[in-house]
């Protein structure tokens, strides 16, 4: 069972000059419990790929399923509680100013009764490890703390798929590294199916798969690796490669037999047996 | 102008149980020409620090109001602060701060947030228009010419620009509009907060491109604060961190991250190239770089060279 | 991060924080019923010692309160002034012109003072002891009589608490906006009325840009988090406890007491 499809999906902005795309004719899958990273310059069009996912853009054309769920108006609160949704500033996403009051507020509107929503407040806070926080005021917090609220928010309504759309990108480095560690814990452990909407090439690489796209177009797909050994191609799309991939490339360059490996132990590994005369070419 | 700090604190909220304090005596000597990186976590009290260099927060002894406060018996007083910002004297009450402002320019975090005006041209001649003295004026013209240097030297085509408004521009253009709107007075030292943040990795290398561009001619002096410690390696020619109110280290990013462990047990990261460089030390072989990429290459190329 | 003084929850666990917002509600509009009705020193010394009893079972540093009464401190010493030099009566100590101050002006802007402080302290210790949320609950709660006209009591308290959420985001970003603009210039402090009210502009429409993007992009979590389907549930279930039946023998002793001082003792003046 897919955990997203789209099917020949048409949308435009209906604002003239809004975006500087439309999208036409869009295909795109994600397998159930796949980590799968969306990359892709500023304006590229993929957030607009996670507003029509849950149904907060409504597509001209084709279907979107999830979970073989058609999104219609009718379903629309089936699949909005299938797809949690964390989008990119951590102090807009919050309603209430204490910690559990806003994790509480989505199982609230589906009208969860009350200890259930207790436990939900348990499990969700515990899964981004913020349960000591349970009665901090969000103001307070760091910015990476209140992305985690904000996932753990998310995270009570107990979706299957979870979107997150350029979630890290005002966080500072261990802000960033905090929310990417509860996202690949959420995917290996709770089997949540994950979309990473990210322009930070090395947070795509951790993905299963990786997705390109550029005006409202899919134009690349693959698992990381595959996808930054077409360098070329990504530099006409305004991506630049991880800084990685860069130095393997230049090291061949230069003589080296390195393969694009993406991984620094495993470049050192092999920088080390060209320096030691192995096999170098 | 050279940017002279001496044990320099600063407590907010100063007096009353949320007090925080910000910087603790914090020495610090930045030269003019310098490419000078700020790094450290949020909280760190690098914004603290910055926000004193045009005068954003000042010292209390250079406020209107200040009475210097007599030392109780048998306590030695703490070592009297010095900010020197080139011929500025910032714990001087008498400091005309306005005219210290015109020569320190501060581009904030996310400044295209700042944008206001209806054209571009009316935003980037905002700051142009303030910093006027008593007196004096510019013509139509001069003002055209000057808002369309800046635009150019930001990487803009100042006539097509200049009629626009801001907020139809692309991200990575409001940006570059912003940093025009704060170089356009020919600030000596540019002070610039998180310049590259949230943008993708093209506009990212972009912006830090025209700083290069801007830099040496148009500002003396830059001095960027940053978290990305790819930056730092790449642009700066020296760096200071900061932790906890204090500088930890100060020193060109070539020995900065020579002492990776200390940075590391700061909880701060340290550069792709300094993790090779650690890794291929693993591995026994010393790879004594500078730590850009481009001399890192270079510098593992020879060692094969060295060795064919 | 600046700290804001006024209507900022507390964080400590005490018996006051634990009663039901409701009753805090009830008993704020009873206290304030209370000063008005007391007309001498004896009831508003009452009220005065219930709200110190207050205090104590709160928790909350003096100090904390003192700060919201500093932040009305202008409006104090205003209104007294005028009432202390406007006042006519009886036992004359000193005259100018129009102005003249009395016994009576004295005595009245005393009680004027002692109303204000303990309107505002009162209403801070609901807002210290009371998180945003459970005051819009209780707000809500109280207000459910007016769903029977189809009045949208959910949507106001929803409003309420975002309002509560936004209000110390809005105020460092004018800061930075205004620290911004100052690095560009921009002078705030000097010229005429007109001049000053222009220079605000470059403060204004940012900041409005920027609520207008935090209420799309607020919209959008709300929608992505389920919001505005038929049926909803609350977390919090308000719930009278002894504590609350504690508070509200309190505010009926007080209103009695004060009501029965105004008969037997009358007014002092």
């Amino acid at each position: 069972m897919h955990a997203i499809e789209f099917r020949n999906v048409d949308f435009a902005y209906s604002e003239e000059g809004q975006r500087d795309f439309r999208i036409r004719q869009l295909n795109f899958t994600v397998e159930e419990g796949e980590f799968v990273a969306v990359l892709g310059h500023n304006g590229s069009g993929k957030s607009t790929l996670a507003r029509l996912t849950n149904g907060i853009l409504i597509p001209d054309g084709g279907e979107i399923r999830v979970f073989d769920t058609l999104l219609t108006e009718k379903h629309l609160f089936d699949v909005r509680k299938d797809v949690g949704v964390v989008f990119q500033n951590p102090d807009n996403q919050t309603v209430a100013s204490i910690v559990e009051d806003d994790v509480a507020f989505g199982a609230e509107n589906v009208a969860l009764p009350r200890e259930e929503i207790g436990r939900r407040i348990d499990f969700a806070l515990h899964a981004v490890g913020m349960e000591e926080y349970r009665h901090a005021t969000v103001a307070r917090l760091s910015g990476g703390q209140k992305q985690r609220i904000a996932i753990a928010g998310v995270l009570a309504l107990k979706p299957r798929v979870m979107i997150l759309d350029e979630s890290t990108a005002m966080l500072d480095p261990r802000g960033r590294r905090e929310i990417i560690d509860v996202v690949l814990r959420l995917n290996k452990e709770e089997k949540i199916t994950v979309v990473l909407i990210t322009h930070f090439m090395e947070e795509a690489l951790l993905a299963d798969r990786a997705v390109v796209m550029n005006r409202g177009e899919i134009v690349m797909e693959g698992t990381p690796a595959e996808i930054f050994e077409r360098h070329e191609e990504l530099l006409t799309y305004n991506l630049t490669l991880p800084r990685i991939g860069t130095i393997c490339k230049r090291l061949r360059e230069g003589g080296m037999s390195v393969t694009d490996t993406l991984d620094i132990a495993s470049l050192a590994d092999e920088i080390a047996s060209n320096l030691k005369g192995g096999n170098a070419s | 102008m050279r940017i002279q700090c001496e044990h320099l604190s600063y407590t907010y909220n100063a007096g009353s149980p949320f007090a925080v304090n910000a910087l603790r005596d914090v020495s610090l000597t930045i030269e003019e020409g310098e490419f000078f990186g700020i790094l450290g976590h949020t909280g760190s009290g690098k914004s603290t620090f910055v926000q004193h260099l045009n005068g954003l927060l000042r010292l209390p002894s250079s406020l209107k109001k200040y009475k210097p406060k007599k030392p109780k018996k048998g306590e030695t007083p703490p070592p009297a602060p010095v900010l020197r910002v080139g011929d500025y004297d910032l714990t001087d009450k008498k400091t005309d701060f306005r005219a210290l402002r015109k020569k320190v320019g501060m581009v904030f975090q996310y400044p295209e947030y700042q944008l206001f005006a209806e054209t571009v041209e009316k935003d980037v001649a905002f700051g142009l228009k303030n910093f006027l003295q008593k007196g004096e004026k510019l013509s139509e013209e001069e003002i055209k010419s000057a808002v369309s240097d800046a635009l150019s030297i930001v990487g803009l085509d100042g006539r097509e620009m200049a009629v626009r408004s801001p907020f139809d521009l692309s991200g990575g253009q409001k940006r570059r509009v912003a940093i025009a709107g704060v170089i356009v007075t020919k600030p000596e030292i540019l002070i610039l907060d998180e310049p590259a943040a949230g943008l993708d990795p093209l506009g990212k290398r972009e912006v830090m491109e025209l700083l290069h561009n801007i830099h040496g001619d148009w500002c003396k002096t830059v001095l960027i604060v940053s978290h990305d410690m790819d930056e730092i390696a790449e642009n700066c020619t020296r760096a200071a961190v900061f932790s906890e109110g204090t500088v930890a280290m100060c020193a060109p990013p070539a020995e900065l991250f020579k002492n990776a462990e200390a940075l590391l047990s700061l909880g701060l990261d340290i550069p792709l190239t300094a993790k090779l460089v650690l890794a291929l030390k693993e591995r026994g072989i010393d790879v004594d770089c500078d730590y850009t990429t481009e001399d890192f290459i270079a510098k593992v190329l020879a060692l094969k060279g060295g060795r064919a | 991060m600046k700290e804001v003084s006024f209507g900022q929850f507390y964080p400590v666990d005490s018996f006051i924080h634990r009663m039901d917002p409701r009753l805090k509600l009830v008993f704020l509009i009873g206290f304030i019923v209370a000063i008005f009705v007391a007309n001498s020193f004896y009831g508003l010394a009452a009220c005065a010692g219930v709200l110190i009893l207050i205090i104590a079972f709160s928790r909350v540093p003096v100090l904390k309160i003192l700060r919201a009464v500093k932040g009305i401190l202008f409006l104090v010493i205003f209104t007294a002034a005028i009432n202390i030099l406007f006042h006519t009566g009886d036992h004359v100590y000193w005259q100018w012109k129009i102005f003249c101050v009395t016994r009576g002006g004295i005595i009245f802007s005393a009680y004027l003072i002692l109303r204000l402080v303990l309107l505002v302290v009162c209403s801070s210790m609901l807002t210290y002891t009371t998180t945003p949320v459970s005051l819009t609950d209780g707000i809500e709660s109280l207000l459910t009589p007016l769903k029977w006209i189809r009045f949208p009591v959910h949507a106001l308290a929803l409003i309420m608490s975002i309002a509560l959420r936004f209000i110390p985001i809005l105020m460092d970003e004018t800061e930075r906006i205004k620290n911004a603009q100052k690095a560009r210039g921009a002078d705030f402090e000097s010229g005429g009325p007109v001049k000053r009210i222009r220079a605000f502009i470059p403060i204004l429409v940012p900041l409005l840009l920027s609520a207008f993007r935090r209420a799309e992009e607020l919209g959008d979590a709300m929608d992505a988090r389920c919001y505005g389907g038929k049926k909803r549930t609350k977390y919090k279930k308000l719930r009278f406890t002894w504590r609350d039946l504690v508070g509200f023998l309190t505010l009926a002793l007080l209103i009695t007491g004060v009501a029965l001082l105004r008969v037997y003792v009358g007014d002092i003046v």
